[in-house]
C-alpha cells in the first residue's frame, strides 16, 4: 500500500515537532514500514491509524515518534570506524590522557545499545590496565534505552554483525537470549537525551554520532555539531555515519581519513598521531584456528555505508584486501 | 566468488544459496560433509563454505577439521550455519577452525554482515 501525501505530511509534522527530525518526501516507505506494526496492533489500516493521530492520546503520539526515530542497528556497524578507533584513535588518546587515566565516550542516538556495547568491547581490548573508560550512551527514546539497559539480545540481534569470537568472549547465554558481560555493562551509562538539548556533561574524548544527522535539516545539523564541539576535547574525535559529513554543514571540523574511513576532529587541534602496529587487513583463512588470536573480524571489515530502510541497490562481492 | 553450501535440508540450502547468489556468488551444494569434501577433492575452487553442524554421513565439525588439516584448502573461509547455539558449541567450532558462526534462524542481512566480517564484502555498484 502507498501512504497518501496528506497522511505522510501529518506524520512528518508530528515527528518534526517532537524530535526535529525531518522526514522529506520520498521517506513514505519509512513511515509505512515503521507504523504498519502499530496500525496492526490497533486493528486498523495504516491510513485510518494515521488519521486518528490528530486526536490521539499523548502516549500514542510518543509511540509513533519513537517508532519513526528508532534506527536499525547492528554490532560494529560498518566495521571501519571501529578499526580506526582501535588502530589509531584509542592509542593516540590513551597517550594524551596518561595523566587522567580515563577516556570518556559519548554514544549519541545509541538506540538499543549495540553501538555503546561494541565500543565497550573495543575499549576493553585496547586500553592498558591503568586506563579506564566511561561511555555515556543517550537516545531520545526511553523505550529503546530500557532495552539497552537490559543488555539482553535475541539470537537474531546477535547475528547482526557480532563476530563469533566477540560473542563467546563478551556475552553469555541466558535462556534463548544473550547477555552482555557485567564488566562491559559497568562501562556504559544510559540516559535519555534529545540532540536538540544541551549535551550530557563533557568533556568527552570520543563522540559517536552515527546515522542520525541524515534525518535533520541543515540548521539543526549545524546546531547539533556546534553542541558536540563544545563538549568534545580539542584533541578528541567525532565519528559520523558513512553517509554523513561536517563538510558544508559546520566549518569547525577537520576531516581526517584513517584507512578506509573518515573521522572528524575539532579544527586547529594539535594532535600527535601515535603509530599503531599493523594488523592483517582481513581474515585470510591462512593463519590457523581463529580461536587463537583477537582481535579480528569486525575491526578489519568495511561496508559501503547505507542506513536503515535503504538497502544498497545492486550488490556484488569483492575480495577482501588480503585475499 | 564461489560458495559451497552444505546442509542436509534442501530448503535451507536453497535459502542460503539464494542469499549468496543475490550477493553475486556462484554456489554449489552438498548434502553432507563427505559430499562437500568430494567436491573439494575433485578440484572445485571455493572461497567460502557455509556449513550446517548436524548432518548424516559426515557432520559439519568433522568437515571443518578435515578442511583445516589440508593446507591446500587454506584459502577456503569456513562459516558454520547451524541451530547449535550453545556457547560451548560455538567455542568448539572456532577452535576447530571455523572463521565465523551464524546461528539459525537468521535474516539475509545477517549473512551479509558475516561476509563483511570475513572480508567477503558485497559492495554497491556505482549508480
Amino acid at each position: 500500500m502507498t501512504l497518501s501525501a496528506t497522511s505522510f505530511q501529518l506524520v512528518a509534522d508530528l515527528v518534526r515537532r517532537r524530535s526535529a527530525i525531518q522526514l522529506t518526501p520520498g521517506k513514505e516507505y519509512l513511515v509505512e514500514s515503521r507504523l504498519l506494526p502499530l496500525a496492526r496492533d490497533a486493528g486498523v489500516d495504516l491510513e485510518t491509524f494515521v488519521a486518528g493521530l490528530r486526536t490521539a492520546r499523548p502516549d500514542v503520539l510518543t509511540e509513533v515518534v519513537e517508532a519513526m526515530t528508532t534506527n536499525e542497528t547492528s554490532w560494529f556497524r560498518d566495521g571501519a570506524p571501529y578499526q580506526a578507533m582501535r588502530r589509531t584513535e584509542i592509542p593516540r588518546l590513551v597517550e594524551a590522557r596518561r595523566g587522567v587515566g580515563r577516556l570518556r565516550v559519548w554514544s549519541a542516538a545509541c538506540s538499543t545499545g549495540q553501538e555503546p556495547y561494541s565500543l565497550a568491547m573495543c575499549l576493553s581490548e585496547t586500553l592498558p590496565p591503568a586506563m579506564s573508560a566511561e561511555i555515556v550512551a543517550t537516545d531520545l527514546s526511553e523505550q529503546v534505552l530500557e532495552r539497552a539497559r537490559s543488555a539482553r539480545y535475541t539470537q537474531l540481534e546477535v547475528n547482526r554483525g557480532m563476530p563469533a569470537q566477540m560473542l563467546v568472549q563478551h556475552l553469555r547465554r541466558v535462556g534463548t537470549e544473550w547477555e552482555i558481560a557485567d564488566e562491559l555493562r559497568r562501562m556504559v551509562t544510559f540516559r535519555a537525551h534529545n540532540l536538540l538539548d544541551t549535551p550530557p556533561p563533557g568533556p568527552f574524548d570520543v563522540v559517536f554520532l552515527r546515522n542520525v544527522l541524515i534525518y535533520f535539516d541543515l540548521a539543526t545539523k549545524r546546531g547539533i555539531l556546534d553542541r558536540v564541539l563544545r563538549v568534545l576535547r580539542p584533541d578528541g574525535v567525532l565519528v559520523l555515519g558513512a553517509a554523513e559529513t561536517t563538510l558544508g554543514v559546520h566549518d569547525g571540523w577537520e576531516r581526517v581519513t584513517i584507512d578506509r574511513t573518515s573521522v572528524y576532529r575539532p579544527l586547529g587541534a594539535a594532535v600527535t598521531t601515535i603509530p599503531a602496529p599493523r594488523e592483517p587487513l582481513a581474515a585470510t583463512g591462512t593463519d590457523g584456528p581463529p580461536g587463537t588470536s583477537l582481535p579480528r573480524g569486525p575491526l578489519t571489515a568495511h561496508r559501503t555505508g547505507h542506513h536503515a530502510g535503504t538497502p544498497p541497490t545492486a550488490v556484488r562481492p569483492t575480495g577482501g584486501a588480503a585475499r | 566468488m564461489r560458495a559451497l553450501v552444505i546442509d542436509d535440508s534442501r530448503t535451507m540450502r536453497r535459502i542460503v544459496a539464494g542469499t549468496l547468489e543475490g550477493l553475486g556468488f556462484e554456489t554449489l551444494q552438498a548434502e553432507h560433509g563427505q559430499e562437500a569434501l568430494d567436491h573439494l577433492e575433485a578440484g572445485e575452487q571455493v572461497d567460502l563454505a557455509c556449513i550446517d553442524w548436524n548432518m548424516p554421513v559426515m557432520d559439519g565439525l568433522t568437515f571443518v577439521t578435515k578442511v583445516r588439516a589440508n593446507p591446500q584448502w587454506r584459502n577456503v573461509t569456513l562459516m558454520m550455519v547451524t541451530t547449535e547455539s550453545e556457547h560451548g558449541q560455538i567455542v568448539r567450532a572456532l577452535a576447530a577452525g571455523a572463521h565465523e558462526y551464524l546461528i539459525k534462524p537468521f535474516t539475509p542481512d545477517a549473512i551479509r554482515d558475516k561476509l563483511d566480517l570475513l572480508g567477503l564484502v558485497p559492495v554497491e555498484e556505482p549508480a
